[in-house]
């Protein structure tokens, strides 16, 4: 197992150094630089906006630079909010979209994942039929749809519910939770429906039910350990997932999270911003994938022993 | 659908496997459901130019934004453009997207799968390797970037969502090949010293076309909701050209007044997607024929 995870460590710096490569020279490649907007600028002023921003060295030159800064923790400083760095701007936002994450997150595996052992404990009947096209329509909504929605009616037509914000009136936090949190919902219930199906059929849970333990015992003991590794393994890729859906949920109702900052930056073309949150995203969702791979293969006692035999 | 006895079986007999599937597909009626409303849209969406009930640039601006009626269907827009028009040319994108952009996944996933899977060892090693790299950059910014070197044109937001959505194609056609070239009938061909070019086009690709259609009908659905998400964020498809998900950015804004502008869009993706996933549920249990015979 320590091997696995030694592994699986090594494998991941040099994707977080192709993906700080590639961004960095993509960024740096696109045309329109960020002082040639819609007034013109002095000459001499931008030749110094460009050394304090290092864009008149060789574009080689830069990079070591900034993977120098980026050694040391900074990631930059940013081109449209002047004075301010790609950290505090990383700082003011991660929070709000960390909290968003987590209760989408809990949205989903909480609501779907129950869903899913629901349906599968009574396959083909109605307990079966009704929450997977539950999910179904989950899958099939999308975000930027069931946010207007949702808001349409419980914020609008109900009044029941505030249509925007983050923390200022109770409640705002729950229809952007739910939004982004529904079509993971939806995923989890199919995905741990299938998981258990199978489980539910192998020999050891046969086993379990003759030697007479209760139902919820097999269920709960024996079956959802086994059940729940694809869950377990989609996790890392649904955050990545989330990050993107925070995109649009924070648009929509108008959180001042990273998701929100991502967009203007592209809109506003601050490379920096761009580059700098890019290489903070990419890393976490490499760090997640990682997590989510250790986690479903220590579930899994199969490929637990075969690397753990193999030390 | 990887054990020797259906691979014989399918070679032998030819077309057999593709007329069992054919009758279990018709027997899910939510599969057929999404077969004929796929049909029906995309021939909605070829006679567009010609069965919309106004001109595309049709505007009205007396009449304003109006709910359905008996003149507007589906009611008009705050220029007085009619809705119906407008869905329907913004389908004709949408759906354009959805399956060129997905056809573009699938000649460079299979290729690279199957190519991956077939060579094994360092190359597999490398080729995957990059793979997972790419899964790991945020697609955003290569659409992004793309969008600011080119211009915002549609034949670029083809290619660009072509380019991220075939990794996951890439993986089931290497799981696929991998699991493939241990058995009987490969070992055979390479025996006989047929080109590798030969065995990966003759035996390889068609032997794993079932999971292929599979994913690729599920791909679809996913393409057509990153070109939505795109527009919907200001990033896909530009005015004057009009898709699904740009009608439910300008819906969403001004949803509190007329409503039926984020409604109607809103349902005819969602009823897009709906299709194409119970098409693709149905094609999976169609074709699965280890499925089939427990």
């Amino acid at each position: 197992m320590e091997r696995f995870i030694a592994l699986r460590l090594l494998q991941a710096i040099p994707v977080i150094l192709a993906v700080i490569t590639v961004t960095f020279f993509l960024v740096r490649v696109a045309p329109g630089g960020p002082f040639d907007s819609e007034k013109a600028v002095i000459p001499e002023v931008k030749a110094a906006l460009e050394r304090q921003y290092r864009l008149d060295l060789p574009l080689l030159q830069q990079y070591t630079a900034y993977l120098g800064d980026l050694a040391q923790g900074d990631l930059g400083p940013s081109f449209k909010y002047p004075g301010r760095s790609v950290n505090e701007l990383i700082a003011a936002g991660l929070p709000v979209t960390a909290e968003l994450g987590l209760y989408a997150l809990l949205v989903a595996v909480l609501i779907g994942g129950s869903a899913g052992i629901f349906a599968s404990l009574k396959p083909n009947t109605a307990q079966d039929y009704l929450p997977m096209a539950a999910a179904m329509i989950g899958i099939c909504m999308p975000t930027f749809l069931l946010g207007p929605l949702l808001v349409l009616v419980f914020g609008i037509h109900l009044e029941w519910l505030p249509v925007s914000g983050w923390g200022d009136i109770p409640g705002d936090k729950l229809l952007p939770s739910i939004t982004l949190g529904a079509a993971y919902a939806a995923y989890i219930a199919r995905l741990s429906r299938a998981g258990m199906l199978e489980v539910l059929n192998q020999d050891y849970i046969r086993t379990a039910r003759a030697k007479g333990l209760p139902e919820w015992q097999v269920v709960v003991k024996h079956a959802l350990r086994g059940g729940l590794i694809p869950v377990v393994a989609f996790l890392g890729p649904a955050f990545a997932g989330l990050l993107a859906g925070s995109f649009v949920v924070e648009t929509i109702f108008q959180i001042p999270g990273l998701g929100r900052f991502y967009v203007q930056a592209a809109f506003n073309r601050d490379y920096t911003m761009i580059l700098g949150t890019t290489v903070f995203l990419s890393t976490l969702i490499v760090l997640f994938n990682l997590a989510s791979d250790i986690l479903a293969a220590w579930l899994n006692p199969r490929l637990r022993h075969q690397f753990g035999s193999s030390r | 659908m990887s054990d020797v006895a259906s691979t014989l079986e399918y070679a032998e007999a030819g077309t057999s496997l593709w007329q069992d599937a054919w009758v279990r597909l018709r027997r899910n009626r939510l599969a057929v459901f999404g077969l004929v409303v796929m049909a029906t849209l995309i021939v909605l969406a070829l006679l567009t130019p010609w069965i919309a009930p106004y001109a595309y640039d049709a505007q009205d601006l007396d009449l304003g934004a109006t709910p359905p009626s008996a003149a507007h269907w589906l009611g008009t827009d705050v220029f007085g453009r009619d809705m119906l028009t407008q869905i329907l040319y913004g389908g004709r994108i949408s759906l354009a997207v959805g399956f060129v952009a997905t056809a573009v996944a699938l000649l460079i996933g299979v290729t690279w799968g199957a190519i991956a899977g077939y060579a094994g060892g360092k190359v597999d090693a490398v080729m995957m390797r990059l793979v997972d790299i790419l899964y790991a950059l945020p697609f955003m910014i290569f659409i992004v970037l793309l969008m600011v070197v080119f211009g915002r044109n549609v034949l670029l937001l083809f290619l660009a969502i072509g380019a991220v959505e075939w990794l996951t194609m890439a993986r089931i056609m290497r799981g696929q090949v991998q699991s493939l070239r241990q058995q009987e009938f490969v070992e055979a061909a390479i025996s006989i010293g047929l080109p590798t070019t030969t065995i990966i086009r003759r035996h390889l690709v068609p032997n794993a076309l079932g999971p292929i259609i599979v994913y690729t009908t599920l791909t679809i659905p996913q393409v057509m909701l990153l070109e939505a998400f795109l527009s919907f964020l200001g990033l896909g498809i530009q005015p004057p050209q009009t898709s699904w998900g740009l009608l439910i950015s300008y819906g969403a804004e001004t949803m509190e007044e007329y409503p039926w502008l984020l409604i109607f869009p809103g349902a005819a993706l969602t009823l897009t997607l709906f299709s194409l996933n119970f098409l693709g549920d149905g094609l999976r249990d169609a074709l699965d024929v280890r499925g089939a015979k427990d």
